[in-house]
């Protein structure tokens, strides 16, 4: 594995009302793993993310990605949201909604063209999405909204990827063929990292974990720290889960 | 038709478009309400404003209230951000205050102030040809289509200009900020345009109507179309509509021009909400009725296919034995024999092919949820399209 740090935050505190939900976050994550970031509700899993991406303003603290601040790196990360955070009633079409991915690269007022639309058709068909491309949004269903915001990200092509929940709400067949975009993603040198709610699936599908709950508890390979210990001390009752080791 | 009267028609429009345009996005924002305050607030603005220019159509006085509007939006922001009330409740405690600053400031100078709170309320678009743009004696037209016109000009440059960003703000805060296009940047920009359109307007159909005119053809829009651009050619389109056919019923009915708009307004918008083909309530009747027949229609057939003895498969049995009434019965049979899925020789029903594999699809769908096997029949039957 590449020693070099794709992320790294110091001392972050981000309060909602002057009351901490991310409390004096200190996180290195080396380049190339698929990450999950595990912990309760209200852990600040989602927060995380957020003020790792500039979306939500910390109190204190500082963040990097590849050694500089995240402004100056947006083009080497993306970003899928939650699912539940869009109105999915909104006049567009998946194709429409991937084609979004490209407009960070354009920056502002630049519109996309033949280049960028070619780029979401080929993402739309990485996610099995293609014969969708001109389906309203409404009219998709859970797993296919997660594959579309997947591709979206997609079509980015970034470094980094960050993703908020992108199993919650779809059927098994989709949850397989995210994980396993996921997993060629990271063959492909990619860093992931994950909001992630199974617990059960972490030591199959990642290699690194965190371990959160407004405070850090832990941080590394899922073969060294997913144990009953720091689940124990995440979720605050006596957790057993079955780790293959 | 006089010279004037086109005058009136024209502003009309001009005004309907300038307020259909940022319309679009309050309404995809969910902050329809958010006109309101302003079309509200803005009233001290206007009467500070024309007691220092003593003109209604002066770009410093629709600069100054266009800055109450943006006051008005920051104020609710504030109060809703202390988590004490929500946002209804913080736009119904910062505009009405507002809005009576305004009132007691026209009611304490009233003698020597051309305003009043009825064309305050309600606008005065049937006066506006008689207030003209004259340059060295020549006359250049009426001067609120110059004021309107010139908001219009500049709405729509920054709706080209910004449409990408507009359109990923407006669906997904959390993406747009972080590809570096601020929300907050965004959303004053169209708190300021909004603003300012409400002022250029408000002369011309007042603080209660402007409202409809931002609000009502974006709804009715957003019925018919799955395309933002095609919502907000469609929104233009409605609000023209109504400007023009609202003139002329106030001049069949001698009524209030503004006040006919809006009626045309909420007509169309009944009209839409019937009979828009996807999302009207017709339509909707109509799907919810043929879903249920489609329902029957699997129930029919997955009998058939659980029997093969004759005795179950005689057609007046299978009026008895489903226990339906006979013309719900008939319009199920009819059905499936329309889609050659079952075919009847001496009162005796059988599966087809095509009937043997719906039934094995429709199964199989019913059972997994999994909706990639079945898109070839959606087109067909409501019951597949979720």
């Amino acid at each position: 594995m590449n020693e070099k740090l794709a992320i790294q935050v110091d001392d972050l505190t981000v309060a909602y009302n002057y009351k901490p939900v991310l409390w004096d976050i200190d996180l290195e994550v080396p380049e190339g793993v698929l990450m999950a970031i595990v912990g309760p509700n209200g852990a600040g899993k989602s927060t995380l993310i957020k003020s790792i991406l500039g979306i939500i303003k910390p109190i204190a603290g500082s963040v990097s990605i590849f050694g500089k601040p995240y402004e100056k790196q947006r083009k080497l990360v993306a970003y899928v949201p939650q699912k539940g955070s869009v109105d999915w009633d909104f006049p567009t079409t998946a194709a429409d909604v991937v084609l979004m991915g490209t407009y960070g690269s354009l920056g502002w007022i630049k519109r996309p063209g033949q280049k960028e639309k070619k780029a979401a058709l080929e993402a739309l068909e990485k996610v099995g999405m293609l014969s969708f491309k001109n389906r309203q949004i409404s009219q998709l269903s859970g797993g296919q909204q997660q594959r579309i915001f997947l591709a979206r990200a997609l079509v980015q092509d970034a470094s980094i990827y960050f993703m908020d929940e992108p199993f919650q709400g779809v059927d098994a067949t989709t949850e397989i063929a995210i994980i396993n975009i996921l997993k060629e993603l990271r063959k492909a040198g990619k860093t992931l990292v994950v909001v992630h709610h199974d617990l059960q699936t972490v030591p199959e599908y990642f290699d690194w974990v965190t371990f959160l709950n407004v405070k850090k508890i832990a941080t590394g390979p899922v073969k060294d720290i997913f144990n009953d210990d720091n689940l124990t001390k995440t979720y605050g009752i006596n957790y057993k889960v079955a780790v293959n080791k | 038709m006089s010279s004037a009267q086109l005058e009136i028609q024209l502003i009309a429009s001009v005004v309907a478009i300038a307020c259909a345009i940022p319309g679009v996005f309050l309404v995809l924002r969910k902050m329809a309400l958010i006109s309101d305050a302003i079309s509200h607030s803005i009233l001290p603005g206007i009467v500070i404003g024309f007691f220092i220019t003593q003109d209604l159509n002066s770009p410093l006085l629709i600069l100054l209230a266009a800055l109450t509007g943006v006051i008005t939006v920051i104020m609710v922001e504030m109060i809703q951000k202390t988590g004490l009330v929500k946002e209804d409740t913080a736009i119904g405690l910062v505009f009405p205050t507002l809005f009576s600053i305004g009132v007691i400031l026209i009611a304490k100078n009233a003698n020597d102030v051309h305003l009043d709170v009825d064309a305050v309320l309600l606008g005065e678009l049937a006066f506006a040809p008689f207030d003209r743009v004259l340059i060295s004696g020549m006359d250049m037209g009426p001067k609120s289509l110059w004021v309107m016109g010139s908001i219009l000009l500049i709405s729509t440059t920054l709706l080209i200009l910004f449409f990408k960003e507009l359109k990923v703000s407006t669906f997904d805060v959390g993406l747009s900020s972080a590809l570096g296009f601020s929300p907050m940047v965004l959303h004053y920009g169209l708190m300021s345009v909004s603003s300012v359109t409400i002022v250029g307007a408000f002369d011309a159909v007042g603080a209660i109507l402007v409202v409809a005119l931002m609000i009502a053809p974006a709804a009715t829009a957003y019925l018919l179309t799955t395309n933002l651009k095609k919502m907000i050619v469609l929104s233009i389109f409605f609000g023209v509509f109504s400007a023009v056919s609202g003139y002329w019923l106030a001049n069949i009915l001698d009524a209030s021009i503004s006040g006919s708009m809006t009626t045309m307004l909420g007509i169309i918008f009944l009209v839409v909400y019937l009979f828009a083909p996807k999302k009207g309530l017709l339509s909707v009747l109509y799907r919810q009725k043929q879903q249920r027949t489609e329902v029957s229609l699997i129930t029919f057939l997955l009998h058939l296919n659980n029997h093969s003895e004759k005795r179950e498969r005689h057609i007046n049995h299978l009026q008895e034995h489903i226990n339906w009434q006979k013309v719900r019965s008939k319009s199920v049979v009819d059905l499936a024999l329309k889609n050659n899925m079952v075919t009847i020789t001496d009162d005796i029903v059988s599966l087809t092919k095509k009937g043997k594999d719906f039934t094995g699809l429709a199964l199989e769908y019913i059972l997994t949820n999994r909706d990639d096997k079945i898109e070839h029949i959606k087109e067909d039957f409501f019951l597949f399209r979720g």
